[in-house]
């Protein structure tokens, strides 16, 4: 039952609801704040060694610096850049080689051993290996993203496939269906969600790609500027590259939330 | 009255690696032109096996089906696609069959106007009930115009007051629309009220028992709920429910 005029409890219900939120927010903001702060003191304090830890005011001065001279959107762009194209690849080729599976059960069946064998090992280890074969440019970081995030989206997106109802398959195929047509009216459509879920989580697995290949080779790039920092012990590029990352990998992951809210927004718009 | 489908000797057999299931032994059955025909059977008894023969989903291992004429096929469950509108929906058939066309559309408009599903056209699956779930099912079963339904235990997902109204509104769709039907079901009531003939099928490996015509002296103005207020109803029950007590000794 909707009413239009709302109770008093209502309101309250909603006021409620709306100043937990509030509460929520404002804990995380300053425990975020708290956190740096006691840092902050502690090395002022000669508590714990700048050298080792540095500190978030040098962090922040550093990052000032490297904003101005730009050499910081160099970095971040080619990171960036890297993920997202191995990201759109992994995933593309994953959800098509998934379909290809899901089309034919021989094989699928031939594949299994060797995609279980594949996801269990750390993709992370075949990093140097094809660097070596693509070359130690931006292609082979692009290959490390693209290797570390295809195997577990042909599973899984194997998986939601094999798992639609088979009397909705059923129900197409008493209609005279074809294969290719319960894919696109019902596998695809049927799994939408499912598959932008799967991309948040490839979004993890480009950046560990990515930053594993320039630890290896880059010379531009976060992961350049974290290894770098670590080999001349400048403690505060390190920290700064791995605050920077952070802020990349969560920016993006919001970008397909942005995407996922427009989606379901959109088929909520088409009922009304 | 014209043989729309004839069964003749069928038999089905399932192998795994187990062994072999015999399901359907020598079963023979037809159904007329414009007639309902309940197979009533315990479960397990290979009902379900006969409407996906008929439908050509399984072969069968021997024995022969001649049909004379399209076959729609009702599910227990709606099987409604919740990203599709209640129209689109009803129209995947006819895209599936290509044959989406203005002649088609204008057929499906009259069955939702006719029906009372009009005004929820452009709604969700989610946002009606259970019972108009399964008469947009109907609907979409019946917009590619097939000569047979085959309803597999339609009504057995709804609750019993909504089973009661739902049973009504589809045995006056099917006569309405002058279409022929098999309903199977395990529900002898349902069997009785919905069926112009019952055939009860056996256990396992299943063959029909026995055919009984219902016959209520109900005319025209029969439907499954009038049907069950009739005093010879009873007596149907009693003599079904003794066809498939034996069975189970």
């Amino acid at each position: 039952m909707r009413f239009n005029d709302k109770s008093i409890e209502y309101e309250k219900y909603l006021k409620d609801v709306k100043m937990r939120k509030i509460k929520i927010f404002v804990i995380q903001i300053v425990l975020l704040i708290g956190f740096f702060i006691f840092w902050e003191v502690l090395a002022n304090n000669n508590i714990i060694s700048t050298f080792l830890f540095s500190k978030p005011s040098d962090i922040y001065n550093l990052f000032i610096s490297y904003v101005s001279s730009g050499v910081l959107i160099k970095h971040i762009g080619i990171s960036v850049y890297e993920t997202v194209l191995g990201l759109v690849i992994g995933s593309t080729l994953g959800i098509i080689i998934a379909i290809m599976l899901w089309w034919s059960d021989t094989l699928a069946k031939i594949l299994d051993p060797f995609l279980v064998v594949l996801n269990a090992l750390p993709k992370t280890a075949l990093a140097p290996i094809i660097i070596v074969w693509v070359g130690a440019g931006v292609e082979g970081i692009v290959v490390t993203a693209v290797a570390i995030s295809i195997v577990i989206t042909i599973l899984s997106a194997y998986n939601y496939f094999k798992n639609m109802d088979e009397e909705k398959i059923k129900m197409l195929k008493s209609f005279g269906a074809t294969k290719s047509q319960i894919l696109f009216k019902l596998i695809l459509p049927g799994n939408i969600g499912n598959l932008i879920n799967l991309t948040k989580i490839n979004i993890g697995m480009a950046w560990v790609g990515v930053i594993v290949g320039e630890f290896l080779v880059s010379r531009y790039g976060i992961g350049y500027l974290i290894v770098y920092g670590s080999q001349v012990f400048k403690l505060d590029v390190v920290m700064m590259g791995v605050f920077v990352l952070a802020v990349c990998a969560w920016g993006m992951y919001e970008i397909v939330n942005l995407i996922e809210k427009f989606y379901y927004y959109r088929q909520r718009k088409i009922k009304g | 009255m014209e043989e729309i489908i004839k069964v003749t000797d069928l038999c089905k057999n399932f192998y795994s690696k187990e062994g072999e299931l015999q399901v359907l032994q020598n079963i023979n059955f037809s159904l007329q032109q414009g007639e309902i025909l309940s197979l009533l059977g315990p479960s397990g008894s290979g009902k379900s096996t006969i409407l996906n023969i008929l439908t050509k989903l399984l072969k069968p291992t021997s024995g022969n089906v001649a049909i004379d004429g399209t076959i729609g096929y009702m599910f227990q469950r709606d099987h409604l696609l919740e990203w599709r509108s209640i129209m689109d929906n009803i129209t995947i058939g006819l895209e599936i069959q290509k044959n989406k066309d203005p002649k088609a559309i204008e057929r499906v408009e009259k069955l939702l106007k006719t029906y009372d599903l009009w005004d929820f056209r452009n709604m969700y699956p989610k946002e009606l009930s259970g019972g108009m779930r399964q008469r947009v099912a109907l609907i979409r079963t019946l917009s590619v115009d097939p000569d047979v339904l085959l309803l597999d235990e339609p009504f057995s997902a709804l609750d019993y007051q909504t089973r009661l109204l739902v049973s009504d509104d589809v045995y006056k769709i099917i006569k309405n629309e002058n279409k022929s039907a098999i309903l199977v079901t395990h529900d002898i009531s349902e069997a009785i009220a919905m069926g112009d003939k019952v055939a009860v099928l056996s256990k396992r490996p299943s063959t029909i028992k026995s055919e009984c015509d219902i016959d209520l002296g109900l005319g025209e103005s029969r439907t499954p709920f009038e049907c069950r207020k009739v005093p010879k109803f009873q007596t149907y029950f009693d003599l079904l429910w003794k066809e498939l007590d034996n069975n189970e000794i």
